[in-house]
């Protein structure tokens, strides 16, 4: 893909604003009071399982559903009640929708109604180089790979120059190699174009790879908006916590303001004072440092479980001998695996590790 | 979308129809038989070049059914070649108008309607005839038949074709016959005798004969045109005229009351009771309405008018409603007569 | 919830239509206006008016309550239920088993050119119903070359049987052939796997499957049956059926009313069948997993053996009739002089409707071919893709269906009452080709319109609103993508209704003027008056008329997916 050309290509993106929407099936509420700001050029993922909306709300930004309530802005304009021509979008579809019976130069085309015969061609032209598949013009969706066939579709909601770019679950027809790879592509060029970009998706490795903002949705709500750091590091609710990477949850009583009592063991917490009397604390396996060289805060004695070889590294299940019964993950790097046979070990949890959660 | 212009188009297309000929369109029903159309026609439009027909044809019994079903918006201009026992219901309900031609005073007496002007005029009579099919009689042993009650012999079951008195004049008129020559009790008995042989019921008055002339059923009651036509064609078939006497009906012209197109439909009926169409139909029928224009048919023995019945037109035509009804009670679609084959 | 709301919120902004959008409301809600009024006119107010004629008590009309009353108590009204029923339940029980075994030989054997039996299976399809039972007449009447096999006469009961059999055959064969042609390989080698025998395996994976389209074929031959008078009245005799008498009523004796309540009769098997195939539609749910496996039969040289003998012997069976009717049609003089002659053909010096029959045959067909193509495809594209009128949508889809639970006969009726009311404005449209064009495209409307449906449900269900987002207007994109991808379906569609539409007589016969009269009346007018060899030289044109234009279709759509086979084939690991 061509930097030089992209910033050339197209508008600047809009900043995208929804307000309040609302919108149900039946008894079935799929979006309930969901406000989102994008700022200009942005990249922003909306994450979720499936059934939590966030398609819908793709689909209502688009046109393509009618909300219940609400309002949505492109820009400095009000485009809530307005047919999807007249709002000024590009849509990448999971399928891609792409013409088979027309050309990839028709197709890149298809948008581009009213301008001059030279000038389309020099515009499909450009959005070729953009993708990086000139010279493809006169092929045929069907003789394309999958990942040519998307560039292809993204040329074509790229080339009318819209002010918003919305993607829905892209990668989802691709293989697992593929992905990667175009995910970073994806990134790249949007960057360089600037445009304010929406993406739907229910794979987390991709959001954490390309948004600048993820949306965590679950059933309607939008749970968490915030950048991949802080989703990661700082879930908001027990379900981004989940949703995203892997997480162990600790039961506890508070003993004291920088205490809680998890089983047989008291640990020191590093999040201000302890206001609830209960709950489960939340920790990221990675977090975990097992068998530390010098002694840290909150160590304790543990049985290893099972080790499963990942590759770059191990996943270790475990059980801390003053909680029987709960099964927890540590990641650790393969030089760092306890030697086999060893069962017994020693588990630090970091203060600043621990999350509190209802 | 383009439907509202096609249909349109269309409906522009039946009205200029009328709008942009010259001519005058004179819609003229019949009953003829099909053969004749279109030499009737010919010489019709070369006498009165100014006039075109369009031919309604169709069975007397359907003809009449539509005449009557279109009483209040009549679509038809005249009528040439009806039987005029049919005529005569059009005309108990006033749907006639009454015209004397040209050439009225040549047309036999008994050969139009008693009224002055006539509501109707006769063009030529058509008889009963039994149609005989000898190849196929050889081949079956069946002797020929010399009466009407010889049809009711038992070794003809099955064997017998005649046409449906509801849709057919033919049909009728035998009926008709039958009733005014055996009396009414005797007639229905004769007719239920019959039925045991008839082998089906046809619609049209000619196709009797021609089913018998194919062999198909040897014998058919039909009438004296289709069985000279078909015996000149080379059909092996005996033209038989029952002893008792033949029943006939009066084929006749008439103008519909309330016409547009009156002038041409007063053409139509000067033309129909004129010697250029006596000639006509001659070629077609042993007995016209003007007499001594006729000349012998070969097949058809000399004394051929004086076998017809005395016939109260009249009286059929009063009675013929309750005659079909009757008539249909009997021998159309009662369970018994499935169990009688 | 962490939102930044930071930006200042923007003020409103007047809406603006840009011309495409206008473009589409036009296309869409317009077109779908237009379609919905279209279909009320055809198809929603004759059926009304058939109910209305039926119970008002007009002098002379045979109509009203108390005539409704007399009528279903008559003997003779049982005398013609009875035969209807009996004869329409024959032909039911016989063709549908034959239509099975052909069917699954065509789906689950090796027989050797399927094509061939495919083709011949057609045939029917392409005359009017007439054409079987004067083929019967040549072959088992009085006269007829085979005169020696049947102990009876063939005027009646089996005539009607035999004739009606050969008619339906194509249609009870197009249902199943479709249900065997969903098997599942993994049913069938799981089955195989645990020691069951063709015939176990048969009973319990194959009879399941298809139970449903052999009910529904069943009720499809029965109501075709009972509502055909083409064959009853060529070799009927005197057997009567209530098709027949509602012809009768209304043509022979102009007794609408009459006419209109045996026509109601006629249609209740129509709604039942088509009520209880909903129903058993919507409890057995879908049939085929989308995992499924193609299903290849094991060869199996008996099994082989035997229905390629019944194959054959079906199609002997009908291309013996058919070419018994294109032969009597070229006999001089059937049966006393059997030279060779084309007489039959000379239509104009004969009754019936001559060649003018034939043209407008011609001109009817290819209106009903073309203007309902396009009607019906746009129609189905509307009501599949826009999904934003939803009253409008129902109401189209209610009243899509209603011509397939009304047979041709009843329609036919229909129009005869609504368009002739004295008061209508549409009258003037009587008797004329409009008319029977629009009659006939509602009374083939459904198959062609689920076979519009079929094909555009297989389009990317994201196709519009890609376009919409290019601003692209949807009748643009109508016609640049849906319509190129989808031209076979619309060259299938053109064929059928082609060759509906030279054949079909039972809506036409009440429908014609002498200016629009139409080959298969002319056929039936020609039997009437006796002229069977012109019958039959009529029909035989009807028959190579249609298989001429059907092979022509074919043969047009195969190049046309030869030439754009560039773009049909699908992505390498797609």
């Amino acid at each position: 893909m061509n930097p030089a050309i992209a910033t050339a290509l197209t508008n600047p993106g809009a900043p995208m604003k929804v307000r309040g929407v609302q919108k149900r099936f039946g008894a079935f509420t799929a979006l309930d009071n969901v406000s989102l700001d994008v700022a200009a050029g942005e990249l922003v993922c909306l994450l979720g399982p499936s059934g939590c909306g966030k398609t819908t709300l793709l689909r209502c930004i688009a046109g393509l559903e009618k909300q219940d309530s609400g309002e949505l802005y492109l820009g400095d304009r009000d485009v809530s009640h307005l047919a999807p021509q007249a709002r000024d979008y590009g849509i990448l579809f999971q399928s891609y929708a792409l013409f088979p019976n027309l050309t990839v130069e028709a197709n890149i085309a298809y948008g581009l109604a009213g301008s001059g015969r030279d000038e389309v061609r020099q515009r499909v032209g450009q959005m070729l180089e953009l993708v990086g598949l000139t010279g493809s013009e006169k092929k045929y969706p069907g003789q394309l790979s999958g990942g040519q066939q998307q560039r292809v579709a993204l040329a074509r909601a790229l080339a009318p120059a819209p002010s918003l770019l919305l993607l829905d679950e892209p990668m989802s027809a691709l293989d697992a190699r593929v992905r990667e790879h175009l995910c970073t592509e994806l990134r790249q060029l949007q960057r360089n174009l600037g445009i304010t970009t929406l993406m739907v998706t229910h794979n987390q490795d991709e959001a954490m790879l390309m948004a600048d903002r993820i949306a965590v949705m679950n059933n309607g709500r939008v749970e968490q908006y915030a950048t991949p750091q802080e989703i990661y590091n700082r879930p908001a609710t027990p379900f981004v916590a989940e949703f995203v990477g892997q997480g162990n949850w600790l039961p506890f009583q508070r003993s004291s303001d920088t205490h809680a009592q998890v089983g047989g063991m008291n640990l020191r917490l590093s999040d201000g004072s302890i206001q609830r009397a209960s709950g489960r604390l939340f920790c990221r396996p990675e977090a975990i440092n097992v068998n530390p060289p010098v002694h840290e805060e909150n160590l304790f004695p543990a049985k290893v479980r099972e080790i499963t070889f990942l590759g770059n590294r191990c996943r270790m299940s475990f059980e801390l001998d003053q909680l029987p019964g709960h099964a927890l993950l540590a990641e650790l790097a393969p030089e760092a695996m306890p030697r086999l046979g060893a069962q017994q070990i020693m588990v630090a949890l970091p203060p600043r590790s621990l999350q509190v959660f209802a | 979308m383009f439907k509202p212009l096609a249909l349109a188009a269309a409906v522009l297309a039946t009205f200029s129809l009328n709008a942009f000929a010259a001519k005058t369109e004179l819609t003229v029903y019949t009953a003829l038989e099909a053969e004749q159309l279109k030499s009737y026609k010919e010489a019709f439009e070369k006498a009165n070049p100014d006039v075109e027909i369009k031919w309604v044809r169709d069975s007397t019994g359907i003809i009449t059914a539509k005449l009557l079903a279109e009483k209040a918006r009549p679509q038809a201009d005249a009528v040439w070649g009806l039987a005029a026992s049919s005529l005569a219901i059009l005309d108990q309900q006033g749907m006639l108008q009454s015209y004397a031609p040209k050439d009225l005073g040549k047309i036999g007496a008994n050969y139009r309607d008693a009224a002055n002007p006539p509501a109707w005029v006769g063009m030529d009579v058509w008889a009963a005839t039994i149609c005989f099919n000898t190849v196929e009689a050889e081949k079956q042993g069946l002797t020929k038949p010399v009466s009407w009650q010889d049809l009711t012999k038992p070794e003809y079951k099955g064997k017998i074709v005649m046409p449906n008195p509801a849709s057919s004049g033919t049909g009728f008129l035998d009926v008709s016959a039958w009733l005014q020559t055996f009396g009414e009790k005797q007639g229905w008995a004769y007719m239920d005798g019959l039925h045991q042989n008839i082998g089906q019921y046809v619609h049209s008055g000619s196709k009797p004969c021609k089913l018998a002339a194919a062999g198909e059923f040897p014998i058919g009651i039909s009438f004296e045109y289709p069985a000279v036509q078909l015996k000149r064609q080379g059909a092996p078939l005996d033209i038989i005229l029952p002893k008792e006497g033949l029943g006939w009906e009066i084929e006749a012209t008439a103008v519909i009351k309330g016409t547009p197109h009156e002038e041409a439909a007063k053409k139509l009926a000067d033309f129909s009771a004129s010697a250029e169409a006596m000639d006509l139909y001659k070629e077609n029928f042993a007995v016209l309405a003007q007499p001594g224009i006729a000349k012998p048919q070969t097949e058809l023995p000399a004394d051929y008018e004086r076998r017809l019945i005395k016939n109260d037109f009249a009286w059929a035509s009063k009675n013929r409603d309750e005659i079909l009804t009757e008539w249909r009670k009997r021998y159309d679609g009662k369970s018994e007569k499935v169990a009688a084959k | 919830m962490n939102s930044n709301l930071a930006l200042p919120l923007p003020h409103k902004q007047v809406r603006q239509s840009s011309k495409a959008e206008i473009g589409d409301r036009i296309f869409v809600v317009g077109g779908k206006v237009l379609l919905l009024l279209l279909l009320g006119v055809a198809v929603l107010l004759p059926l009304l008016a058939i109910f209305w004629r039926g119970f008002s008590s007009e002098a002379g009309q045979g109509g009203g309550w108390v005539a409704a009353k007399e009528l279903v108590t008559s003997e003779n009204f049982h005398w013609l239920l009875g035969n209807s029923l009996k004869v329409s339940i024959s032909v039911a029980a016989i063709v549908v088993p034959l239509a099975y075994l052909f069917a699954y030989a065509l789906q689950r054997t090796l027989i050797p050119a399927k094509g061939i039996w495919r083709g011949i299976s057609l045939l029917p399809l392409m005359a009017p119903s007439m054409l079987p039972g004067i083929a019967l007449v040549y072959l088992f009447g009085n006269q007829g070359m085979l005169r020696g096999l049947l102990s009876d006469n063939i005027y009646g009961f089996w005539g009607i049987v035999l004739g009606e059999v050969i008619y339906t055959f194509p249609h009870a064969l197009m249902i199943l052939l479709s249900a065997l042609s969903l098997a599942d390989a993994r049913l069938f080698d799981a089955a195989s796997s645990m020691g069951a025998s063709p015939a176990k395996a048969f009973r319990s994976i194959t009879w399941p499957a298809t139970r449903q389209a052999v009910f529904a074929a069943f009720c499809l031959v029965f109501t075709l049956t009972i509502t055909d008078f083409g064959v009853p009245v060529v070799v009927g005799g005197d057997y009567q059926v209530l098709a027949l008498e509602a012809y009768k009523a209304v043509v022979g004796q102009q007794q609408f009313g009459r006419g209109a309540l045996i026509g109601m009769v006629l249609l209740l098997p129509a709604l039942f069948s088509f009520g209880v195939d909903a129903w058993l539609r919507r409890r057995h749910g879908d049939s085929m997993s989308g995992r499924a496996q193609v299903f290849k039969p094991a060869p199996s040289k008996l099994r082989d053996g035997c229905y390629l003998a019944i194959v054959l012997l079906i199609s002997a069976a009908l291309i013996l009739v058919f070419g018994m009717a294109v032969f009597s049609s070229l006999v001089k003089f059937w049966p006393y002089n059997l030279s060779l002659s084309l007489n039959h053909y000379q239509f104009n010096e004969t009754a019936g409707g001559g060649w003018l029959a034939y043209s407008n045959s011609l001109k009817m067909a290819l209106g009903t071919a073309l203007i309902g193509s396009v009607l019906i495809f746009t129609g189905a594209y509307l009501m599949e893709k826009t999904r934003s009128q939803r009253g409008l949508n129902l109401a189209l889809r209610m009243l899509s269906f209603v011509p397939m639970a009304v047979p041709g006969l009843v329609l036919g009726l229909g129009y005869v009452f609504f368009f002739n009311l004295t008061g209508n404005p549409l009258h003037v449209l009587y008797g004329t080709m409009t008319l029977l064009i629009v009659c006939t495209i509602a009374h083939y409307l459904t198959t062609a319109q689920m076979t519009a449906t079929t094909a555009l449900r297989q389009l990317d269900a994201e196709f519009e609103a890609a376009a919409l987002s290019l601003k692209a207007p949807l009748y643009r994109h109508y016609l640049r993508v849906t319509v190129p991808i989808c031209f076979p379906a619309l060259l299938d569609i053109v064929r059928y209704l082609f060759v509906s539409a030279m054949t079909t007589v039972s809506a036409a016969i009440f429908l014609y003027s002498p200016d629009t009269i139409l080959a298969a009346v002319a056929v039936l007018n020609m039997d009437d008056a006796g002229n069977v060899g012109g019958a039959a030289a009529m029909s035989s044109l009807i028959l190579f008329t249609s298989a001429g234009v059907s092979l022509l279709l074919a043969w047009a759509s195969r190049g046309l997916l030869r030439r754009s086979q560039a773009w049909r084939q699908t992505a390498p690991g797609h």
